[in-house]
C-alpha cells in the first residue's frame, strides 16, 4: 500500500508542478467564458441599423408603424415598385416592403422584402418577428380582439402544472433544469474519462519508452505501479476538476450581470445556447428566485454524491483499460490509437444513450445504459438528475452502483495481468489474442 | 552461510523456447561474479528471476540463506538492466530520491546517501537538472548511482560499460572494486571478455539456456590451456628441434611453441640453456576468455559440457 502511495504521489506532483497544469486549469475556463460571452454579444448585437421602407398601398398599417431597436421601419407614400428600386440603388434605404393595394390583411399572401444586399439569418428572423408582430396585432384588432383580450389568451399562468405520483410537484423548471443538469454531468464525465484515461495511457507509455519500467519493477510489483499511476492521475483530475467547476460556475453566474439588458433583447432570438435558455427561463418565470426554487427541488446532494461516485468508478474502470493498452504498445503512437478505439467506443455509445435518457429516463435503453458498467457512469447521471424515484428507482441505483464496483474490480484485475507482461515486452505490437493470453495465464 | 545467492535448477520456458533450462550455481559473498553468454543465451531472463521481476517455472532462488522473497529482499538488491532509462523530464535529485524511497529507504536516509554519492562522483551540480539535459555518459553514471545508493548486498549490472568512454568506464570500474571491498557482491553480465578477465573472480558461461562453464577465471584458463609458451631469446639458436615441443611460430627471436605431452616447461628452458643461449623472456600463453568463449559457443549445438571449478 505504501508503495502505491509513493508512486501516486510522484505521479501527482510531477503533473501538478508543471506550468501546463496551471495554464489549462485556470486559463481554459477563462477562455471558454470569454468565448461564450463573445458569442452572446455578437448574437445579440448583430447587424447595423437597418432602414426599411414600407410602402403601404393597401393601407393596412393605418399610418403607423413602430420601429424596433436596430430596425427602422419608415412608412412611405406614393411610391411605386420602380421608384423604390431606384431609391434602393441609391442607398436611400436598405430594403423595402411593398404592400400592394390588393393585399388583404386576413389573406394568405406573403409579402416580399427587397434589399440591397443579402440579409443574414439572424436579421431576417428579427425582421420576420417584428413585422409579423405588427401584422398580428392588426389582424387581431381587425377581428375585434383587443390587446387586453390578446394578453389574457396568452397568459402563461394557465399552463398545465405537472406532478408525479409521489405527489411532489414536477414543475417545468425542474424538468428543464434536470435536463440541463443531467446533460452537463453526463458530458462532464465523458470528457473526464477521455482526458484522464488517455493521460494514464500516455504515462504508461512513457515508462516503456524511457525504459525505466524494468528498474521500477525491480523495486515494486507491476500492480503497485499501475495502481499508483491510476490513483495519482486520478487525484490530478479531481483537483483540476474542482477548480474548473468553481471557475465555470462563478463565471456563468456573472453573465447576467455583465449583460443586464441581454435579457430584454433576447426575447425572439432564434438561436439560443444553453446559457441564454437559462436566462430566458429566468426572465419568463419571475427571475432568479424562481430558478433557485426549482433548483432546490432537485436533490443536489444526491446528484453531487452520485456524480463523485460515477466519476471515480468510471475513471477507475476505464483508466485501468487504458493502462493495459498503454503497456502493450511500443514506441509507435499509432499503435496506441488503434488499440484505443475499442475502449473509446463504449464511452461514445454511452453519450448517445444519454441524449435519450435525459428526456426519457425510464425508457428501456436508458435503464440498460444506466446498469451496464461500461456506460453507467454517463447514462446514470442523466437519470439521476430527475431525482428518485422519478428518474430512477432506488433499487436500480443500488444495482448500478454494485455493478460498477464489480466492473472496475474486474477490469483492474484484467488490466493488471496484461500490464505486468506488456510493460517489459518490447518488439512487435501484440495482437488482441496475445493480450488475452497474458490476461488468463497464471502469473 | 557463505553464499549470497544460490540458484537450484532454475527453469523458465517461453512458448517458443527454453530460455533457462535447468541452471544451478552459487555466488560467494563479496565476490565479483561474471555471467557470460552470447546473445539470446538466457542471461537477462536469469537476471530477471534473480531480481524477482520474473518468476521461475521451476527451481528456486536462495538469497542470503533463505528462500528469495521478492518484496522484502528488493531493498538488498540493486539492478541496472541492459535497457537503461530514467524519467526524462523529472529533476535528477527528485528522481534519485524517488527511486531510493521505492527501494524502502526513508526520505532522510536517502537524502544522506544521495549527498554522499553525488559528492563522490562530482555530481553535486546536477541536482535540479533534468535527465534529458545529460549526455549519455552522464546518465549512465547517474543510473549507476541509483543502483548502488541503497547499499545493496547484491548488485547486478547488465552491460554496465556499454556506451561509456574509457574515462567513465574506469570510474565505474573503480567504484565496483570499492563496493566489492566494502562487502557487496557484484554480478556482472557482459560480452566484453577483456573486462571480465580484468575484473571478475568467478564466472559462469551460459548458452542456449544451459550452463557450460563455472569456475574461477584462472581455473578456467588452466582447463583450456593448450600448453603454449612464448620464448624470447637473445639470438637464434642453432638447434631448434626438440622432441618435447612443437614450433608454432617464429618471429625474429621470439618463438611460440607448444609443449608436448609428458614434457614440462623446465625441459624447454633446459634445452635452450644447454645451448648456452640467453633467455630474455619466457611465459605461458593462457587462452583468453574470448578465445574460450568462441571455442565453446561456436558450433554451439554440440557443446553442453558442464565444468566444475577445480580447486
Amino acid at each position: 500500500m505504501n508503495k502505491i502511495l509513493l508512486v501516486a504521489r510522484r505521479e501527482f506532483l510531477s503533473r501538478v508542478q508543471k506550468k501546463t497544469f496551471l495554464l489549462t486549469t485556470i486559463l481554459l475556463p477563462l477562455l471558454i467564458f470569454v468565448f461564450y460571452a463573445l458569442i452572446i454579444y455578437f448574437s445579440v448585437k448583430s447587424g447595423d441599423n437597418l432602414h426599411i421602407a414600407v410602402a403601404d398601398e393597401a393601407n393596412i398599417l393605418d399610418g403607423n408603424i413602430h420601429s424596433k431597436e436596430d430596425m427602422n421601419f419608415e412608412l412611405v407614400k406614393n411610391q411605386t415598385a420602380e421608384s423604390l428600386n431606384t431609391a434602393l440603388e441609391n442607398k436611400k434605404y436598405d430594403g423595402y416592403i411593398f404592400i400592394p393595394s390588393t393585399y388583404e390583411l386576413m389573406g394568405k399572401d406573403s409579402l416580399q422584402l427587397k434589399s440591397n444586399k443579402a440579409i443574414g439569418i439572424m436579421t431576417r428572423e428579427k425582421i420576420q418577428k417584428s413585422f409579423n408582430d405588427i401584422l398580428e396585432e392588426k389582424r387581431l384588432l381587425a377581428l375585434h380582439i383587443s390587446k387586453a383580450q390578446l394578453d389574457s389568451i396568452q397568459n402563461n399562468a394557465n399552463r398545465i402544472k405537472f406532478a408525479t405520483v409521489s405527489g411532489k410537484t414536477d414543475d417545468d423548471n425542474k424538468a428543464g433544469v434536470s435536463y440541463i443538469v443531467g446533460y452537463i454531468s453526463g458530458f462532464l464525465i465523458y470528457i473526464i474519462l477521455f482526458i484522464y484515461g488517455s493521460m494514464v495511457m500516455r504515462g504508461v507509455m512513457e515508462e516503456k519508452v524511457s525504459r525505466i519500467a524494468e528498474v521500477i519493477i525491480s523495486s515494486v510489483k507491476p500492480f503497485q505501479l499501475m495502481m499508483g499511476k491510476i490513483t495519482g492521475i486520478g487525484a490530478v483530475g479531481l483537483v483540476q476538476f474542482i477548480i474548473w467547476i468553481v471557475l465555470v460556475f462563478g463565471l456563468q453566474l456573472l453573465l447576467p450581470l455583465i449583460f443586464p439588458d441581454l435579457l430584454n433583447q433576447m426575447h425572439g432570438q432564434p438561436i439560443q445556447p444553453a446559457g441564454i435558455q437559462a436566462a430566458q427561463a429566468i426572465k419568463d418565470n419571475g427571475g432568479m428566485t424562481e430558478i433557485m426554487r426549482s433548483f432546490s427541488q432537485i436533490n443536489f446532494p444526491l446528484i453531487i454524491g452520485c456524480f463523485i461516485f460515477y466519476f471515480l468508478g468510471g475513471y477507475l474502470l476505464y483508466s485501468s483499460l487504458f493502462a493495459a493498452v498503454g503497456s502493450a504498445v511500443n514506441e509507435d503512437p499509432q499503435d496506441a490509437q488503434s488499440l484505443m478505439l475499442p475502449i473509446t467506443m463504449p464511452i461514445i455509445f454511452a453519450i448517445v444513450i444519454m441524449t435519450k435518457a435525459v428526456n426519457e429516463p425510464n425508457s428501456g435503453l436508458a435503464v440498460f445504459g444506466s446498469l451496464f458498467p461500461l456506460t453507467s457512469p454517463i447514462v446514470m447521471m442523466a437519470r439521476i438528475a430527475h431525482g428518485i424515484p422519478d428518474g430512477v428507482s432506488l433499487w436500480e441505483l443500488i444495482l448500478s452502483i454494485v455493478l460498477l464496483i464489480a466492473g472496475f474490480i474486474a477490469t483492474t484485475w484484467l488490466a493488471a495481468k496484461i500490464y505486468r507482461t506488456g510493460i517489459l515486452m518490447y518488439g512487435k505490437k501484440p495482437t488482441w489474442k496475445e493480450m488475452w493470453k497474458w490476461a488468463v495465464r497464471k502469473s | 552461510m557463505n553464499n549470497i545467492l544460490e540458484l537450484h535448477h532454475l527453469k523458465k520456458y517461453y512458448a517458443t523456447q527454453k530460455a533457462v533450462d535447468d541452471i544451478s550455481f552459487e555466488i560467494k559473498k563479496g565476490s565479483i561474479f561474471g555471467l557470460l553468454g552470447p546473445n539470446g543465451a538466457g542471461k537477462t531472463t536469469l537476471l530477471r528471476m534473480i531480481t524477482g521481476i520474473f518468476f521461475p517455472d521451476d527451481g528456486e532462488v536462495i538469497f542470503d540463506g533463505k528462500k528469495f522473497d521478492p518484496l522484502n529482499d528488493a531493498v538488498k538488491i540493486g539492478y541496472m538492466p541492459e535497457e537503461r532509462g530514467l524519467y526524462k523530464k523529472m529533476k535528477i535529485g527528485e528522481q534519485v530520491l524517488y527511486l531510493a524511497q521505492l527501494k524502502g529507504l526513508s526520505k532522510s536516509e536517502a537524502l544522506e546517501k544521495i549527498k554522499f554519492w553525488f559528492k563522490r562522483l562530482e555530481m553535486e551540480t546536477w541536482w535540479n537538472k533534468k535527465v534529458e539535459d545529460l549526455s549519455k555518459g552522464m546518465s549512465q553514471k547517474l543510473q549507476f548511482v541509483t543502483t548502488v545508493l541503497h547499499e545493496p548486498r547484491l548488485i547486478i549490472l547488465d552491460e554496465p560499460f556499454s556506451g561509456l568512454d574509457p574515462v567513465n568506464a574506469n570510474l565505474i570500474k573503480d567504484e565496483i572494486y570499492g563496493l566489492s571491498q566494502r562487502g557487496s557482491t557484484i554480478i556482472f553480465s557482459t560480452h566484453r571478455m577483456e573486462q571480465v578477465e580484468e575484473i571478475c573472480d568467478h564466472i559462469v558461461l551460459v548458452n542456449l539456456g544451459k550452463k557450460i562453464l563455472d569456475g574461477t577465471v584462472s581455473d578456467i584458463k588452466q582447463q583450456f590451456k593448450k600448453n603454449k609458451f612464448r620464448v624470447s631469446l637473445k639470438e637464434v639458436p642453432a638447434n631448434i628441434h626438440f622432441d618435447g615441443f612443437e614450433l608454432l611460430e617464429q618471429q625474429a627471436n621470439t618463438f611460440t611453441v607448444k609443449i608436448k605431452e609428458g614434457f614440462r616447461s623446465n625441459d624447454l628452458i633446459r634445452f635452450f640453456l644447454n645451448q648456452d643461449i640467453t633467455i630474455e623472456a619466457f611465459n605461458e600463453i593462457l587462452p583468453s576468455l574470448n578465445d574460450i568463449f568462441i571455442e565453446l559457443v561456436e558450433g554451439t549445438t554440440s557443446v553442453s559440457r558442464k565444468f566444475q571449478a577445480v580447486h
